[in-house]
């Protein structure tokens, strides 16, 4: 099993970021990789089970399900039903923690996952470095100005 | 009732590994924690082991005891719960859990807790909790960061001299020479230790007539300004290089010059160490070495006493008198103790006196004399002085062995020697320093003692506890001859 790990600090306080994450549809919004996304079956984006699909800005389509989401914990998690990434048992969280003492908050985004060995490595970089720390790096520079 | 949560983090600007070092050590918060003055684990266990004990004192002088309810190096976390604690903190709870902040290395740190106070405490608790302990945590903890106090200690546990820092203890001082109220207690620097040294972390503190002695000035060991006391145990807390013998964690234990026992905290030779068997805790390895040792090489070497054999052992109810007694008496000698009371005669008769003779009432003399025959006994053990020396001498057989270890009544004065021909009498004035002067004799002593209370011919008694700060009242009783038994003084 792989695993991933990317973390970040915000500077927001955590119910603003909160409100842009939360919204399982919104990557577009937020990350620069992904084009396009909508819920499948037009269920709300906070129904549990409900489906992301989505296009990459590199033409990839990825459909993610909803496992979890706690407005408690500020957290979700979800796992991958497609994708042209040749990953199995993909199961990812994210999850936000405010840090109190400067009322900014931090971000933490991991996932585990079965590929072949020979491509794990490759694989556990990309999804680390094009993904979780955009994503979050993306976030940081949303709210640094 | 109101169960109040919470739950507060901040950005440490270290790698995780770094803070998780210091933080997974359950007992080394008084080394970061602005509050915290000196902890221990209880009962020598490690600091990881879940359910371990850690007590602690914070600089305000009050008292805590907190347990390790889990801990976990996947999650970098740990939680635990408070036993006792002088505030109101009900049913209270807490964790700790650090996570990697990977975009710049540094990590989350977030401390919760919980607790129930009551109603009308509530407000001033809630803040304590989270300003006083919380908050000034996340500070202390990135200051030490900052500062390396603790980067040596994360990256060679064993060693830290180099860039360990110098820690806050107390310690009680003599003013100048004089009674018990010379003895003050004052906040001290404690240094990291140097090479061969150690920094000990002490639990518990002996309380012995030389230390009397010391801060009367009758022996000029400690100057005005000084720290007396010979004898503690404790935890080692950092060593310098070049230490072998002891590493960090151990239980250690020591009884011997220089003084300076009478301390939290103390930085010192590693060599004058000598480890605990597992069985021994620190407060009677506090309350029994001096005295145990004394014992042992006043009957073994200095007196050679054989079974079968009949001794004297003046205040045989007190600290060395009661090993002596209980000692000789398993190795198959007939022990003849002299007390100041009749209280104190059912001790001496429960350490295993044959006959107990009382100084205050009677003239012991006649009654040695009675009791063996008119022959006299093979050795008197004196450490009363003045106001027995003489009577001892009468007391002694032909060939008898006079052993005059103290002078708890003031000094013998001058006697000639032709006294001693009446009977071919042979004195002895054996100085404790020349028979524990190096790590060998140390531990020739130590491990005959340890063996003893092993086998039971010494058994350790309860030791009658005061605070540290008590100290002047420990020394008013011991002169007072209102003990028996051994006194420790507790950091």
């Amino acid at each position: 099993m792989a695993k991933v790990y990317s973390s970040a600090v915000i500077p927001a306080a955590a119910s603003a970021v909160w409100s842009i994450v939360r919204d399982f549809n919104a990557l577009p919004k937020w990350t620069p990789f992904v084009a396009e996304s909508r819920i499948e079956q037009n269920k709300p984006p906070d129904q549990i089970g409900c489906i992301r699909n989505f296009r990459l800005k590199d033409g990839g389509r990825i459909r993610e399900q909803l496992l979890a989401l706690s407005d408690y914990e500020m957290s979700f998690e979800y796992s991958i039903l497609e994708s042209p990434m040749g990953v199995e048992n993909y199961l990812a969280a994210f999850r936000l923690i405010p840090v109190t003492d400067s009322d900014h908050t931090f971000a933490e985004w991991t996932a585990e996952f079965d590929a072949s060995t020979d491509r794990e490595d490759d694989l556990v970089e990309s999804i680390r470095r094009d993904v979780f720390a955009a994503g979050l790096g993306a976030l940081k520079a949303r709210f640094n100005r | 009732m109101t169960r109040v949560n919470i739950r507060r983090s901040t950005v440490i600007d270290a790698p995780v590994e770094a803070v998780w070092a210091v933080l997974r050590n359950f007992n080394s918060h008084h080394a970061w924690h602005p509050a915290v003055s000196a902890s221990a684990i209880e009962n020598g266990e490690a600091s990881d082991k879940v359910g371990c004990v850690r007590n602690f004192r914070l600089k305000n002088g009050s008292h805590i005891r907190e347990q390790l309810l889990f801990l976990s190096d996947a999650k970098r976390g740990f939680g635990y719960c408070i036993l006792e604690a002088p505030a109101p903190l009900r049913k209270y709870v807490a964790s700790v859990r650090l996570r990697p902040v990977t975009s710049d290395d540094s990590c989350l740190m977030e401390w919760q807790a919980s607790f129930e106070p009551p109603p009308q405490e509530r407000v001033r608790l809630e803040r304590f909790v989270s300003e006083e302990i919380i908050d000034a945590g996340f500070a202390g903890l990135r200051r030490a960061l900052t500062a390396g106090a603790l980067a040596a200690r994360v990256a060679r546990p064993s060693v830290s001299a180099r860039a360990g820092a110098a820690t806050e203890g107390v310690e009680i001082a003599i003013t100048r020479y004089g009674g018990p109220e010379v003895l003050v207690p004052r906040v001290a620097s404690i240094r990291a230790p140097g090479p061969g040294e150690v920094r000990l972390l002490q639990t518990a503190v002996g309380v012995n007539f030389i230390d009397v002695y010391c801060r009367r000035g009758s022996f000029d060991l400690v100057p005005p300004g000084g720290v007396v006391g010979m004898e503690a145990a404790g935890v080692v807390e950092s060593a310098g290089p070049g230490v072998a013998n002891v590493r960090v964690g151990d239980r250690v234990a020591y009884a011997c010059a220089p003084p300076g026992a009478y301390a939290s905290m103390r930085t010192m030779r590693a060599d004058l160490l000598v480890r605990l068997p597992d069985s021994l805790s620190e407060e009677i390895a506090a309350a029994i070495l001096l005295k145990g040792i004394s014992a042992g090489f006043l009957l073994h070497d200095v007196a050679q006493v054989r079974a079968g054999e009949t001794i004297l052992v003046h205040a045989a109810a007190g600290g060395v008198g009661r090993i002596l007694t209980h000692w000789a008496k398993a190795m198959g000698v007939t022990v003849i103790g002299v007390t100041s009371s009749e209280t104190k005669s059912g001790e001496a008769k429960r350490a295993g006196c044959d006959h107990v003779a009382f100084t205050s009432r009677e003239n012991f003399v006649e009654t040695v004399l009675n009791f063996t025959s008119g022959r006299g006994v093979d050795v008197v053990f004196d450490a009363i002085g003045k106001d027995t020396f003489e009577r001892s001498i009468e007391c002694l057989a032909t060939r008898g062995r006079l052993i005059s270890y103290g002078q708890a009544s003031g000094d013998v004065g001058a006697y000639s020697i032709d006294r001693f021909a009446q009977r071919s009498m042979t004195i002895s004035r054996p100085n404790y320093i020349h028979f524990t002067d190096t790590p060998e004799r140390m531990i020739t002593q130590s491990g005959r003692l340890f063996d003893a209370l092993r086998s039971g011919a010494v058994v350790a008694e309860r030791p009658r506890v005061y605070p540290l700060a008590d100290a002047p009242t420990a020394h008013a009783d011991l002169e007072g001859r209102r003990t028996t038994g051994s006194l420790i003084l507790i950091p």
